[in-house]
């Protein structure tokens, strides 16, 4: 998987937390969960389950912590693909 | 000088009704909300019957956003929702979206337990180390104040937003407890109601009690009987009552739909003792509570046109008929018409209270006296205490003008109201 169809899954996974719809239109890698999508903070823990789930990967508590912008997460996800 | 509290909005979410105007519908005609349960039958409770809100996912949707419903279980909660929202916007009030929260509207919404299924889920989770997986709603649904704190977030309430509860009294105590913070001026508006969760989860425990209605599983609407010769124990109800308790003074500058006033109440226990225990109530601290009520509300006896009691359909009915003649000095042909809305709901416990206050408001606001089903067989201890003609069978077209309400608790704990009809 390419990193544009992993952002792409990634943004069908975000879609019911955020309360943004325009900043949810024009996602990049430098989108902030919090602070661009205005996704409740407790909500960040469902999108860790859902990420688990979709890919099939296990993400740790230090890991997550990290995983605030499209960014990050990209990153963590590809690295969790990979050790596979 | 004390504030006089009115009602200026009413919600429900009751097995033989959703929404106010389905429900006044099935009071009026003796419907019954009370169904076969094939989850009982299942799990082979000796009771198969319940009184359950039918709820569609289409009436969810409108109350709750697609978020919200991620993972969502808990009946209580949804029930509370839909009857807290229905009354407040049947008040004529607004869900802004502002800065800052309404400072002077708080809720006072009761439970017994919250979110009992969503809480069954999460044991079974938990069990099989999966704790991480939870997901992020888990407290939220599962606290007891679940069902105010959904409430306060979605209405933006600024004053008091609790939970109480006390059994099969917390929906009659909630509306005590909003009487009384208006009442004192610290709030000018009130959400008070209570919710029961639904599901052989939060019933099994009154089916091992064998408290509940065994010999109807066949005939589930002629099931709950009270005041019956052949009650034999109480149908497990659910669902919601709201109603929005305000200050007359605000009420009047809105131009609110006043239903009733409240002109006081009483909230007591006996202590279990004397004939009290954990499970029966004493006999003096009910009629204390109703005699405190009168007291309270500055009236006789005699003024009460009827009575809406607790009366669940268990043994313990001629009892409670036995304490309002004794409380109210009346008896025979003298005594109030008296009725019960579980006869058509089941026992809804921590709901019970508010949804038949919500019963009772409607009463005295469209003048009618809802008729009492399945006790054409009125039990005998009861037609030596009252006139049998004081048990309407059907609705009566009368024009009630206080109604005098009354809800009784495990822990013997005890709360009445005394509702008029509002005159300026």
């Amino acid at each position: 998987m390419n990193k544009e169809e992993l952002i792409a899954q990634l943004k069908v996974i975000i879609k019911p937390y955020t309360t943004n719809t325009e900043a949810y239109d024009n996602l990049t890698e430098e989108t902030d969960f919090i602070n661009d999508l205005n996704i409740n903070s407790a909500n960040l823990v469902d999108i860790i389950l859902d990420i688990e789930e979709a890919f099939d990967v296990v993400i740790d508590n230090t890991d997550m912590e990290r995983m605030l912008d499209v960014k990050t997460s990209v990153e963590i996800i590809e690295t969790k693909l990979a050790a596979k | 000088m004390k504030k006089r509290v009115v009602i200026t909005g009413l919600g429900v979410a009751a097995p033989n009704g959703v929404g106010i105007p389905a429900f006044t519908k099935a009071l009026k005609n003796g419907e019954s909300g009370i169904r076969h349960d094939a989850q009982l039958e299942q799990l082979q409770f000796s009771c198969q019957i319940a009184g359950q809100p039918q709820i569609s996912d289409e009436l969810k949707s409108q109350y709750f956003t697609e978020l919200e419903l991620r993972g969502f279980n808990s009946t209580g909660i949804l029930y509370g929702v839909i009857a807290g929202i229905e009354a407040w916007k049947d008040a004529g009030l607004t869900i802004e979206n502002n800065e800052n929260p309404d400072w002077d509207s708080g809720t006072i919404f009761g439970s017994g337990t919250s979110g009992i299924d969503k809480f069954r889920e999460s044991i079974y989770k938990i069990d099989e180390l999966q704790v991480r997986r939870l997901g992020s709603t888990v407290v939220a649904q599962t606290m007891n104040s679940g069902v105010s704190a959904y409430l306060g977030g979605k209405l933006g309430l600024g004053n008091q937003v609790s939970t109480n509860s006390s059994a099969c009294a917390t929906g009659t105590e909630a509306i005590m407890m909003a009487f009384d913070r208006i009442q004192s001026g610290q709030a000018k508006r009130i959400l008070a109601g209570s919710t029961g969760d639904s599901g052989p989860y939060i019933w099994a425990g009154f089916d091992a009690l064998r408290v509940c209605s065994s010999k109807y599983n066949d005939n589930p609407e002629l099931g709950s009987r009270p005041m019956s010769g052949s009650a034999a124990g109480f149908v497990p109800g659910s669902g919601a009552g709201a109603l929005v308790i305000e200050e007359l003074e605000t009420a009047l500058e809105r131009g609110a739909t006043i239903y009733a006033e409240i002109l006081g109440g009483n909230v007591n226990s006996g202590g279990q003792r004397g004939n009290g225990s954990m499970t029966a109530p004493n006999s003096t601290a009910v009629q204390r509570c109703i005699t405190g009520a009168l007291n309270n509300a500055g009236i006789a006896a005699t003024q009460i046109d009827a009575i809406n009691g607790h009366l669940t359909a268990t043994t313990k009915d001629s009892l409670e008929i036995e304490n309002w003649t004794k409380a109210l000095g009346l008896s025979g042909a003298d005594f109030p018409h008296i009725n019960s809305l579980k006869s058509m709901t089941g026992h809804c416990l921590s709901a019970a209270g508010s949804i038949e206050s919500v019963a009772t408001v409607l009463q005295l606001h469209e003048g009618f006296i809802f008729g009492n089903t399945n006790c054409e067989d009125l039990h005998p201890e009861i037609t030596a205490l009252i006139d049998p003609l004081k048990v309407p069978l059907k609705t009566i077209n009368s024009n009630p003008d206080i109604i005098a309400k009354a809800s009784f608790g495990f822990g013997d704990v005890n709360a009445s109201i005394i509702f008029k009809k509002f005159q300026k």
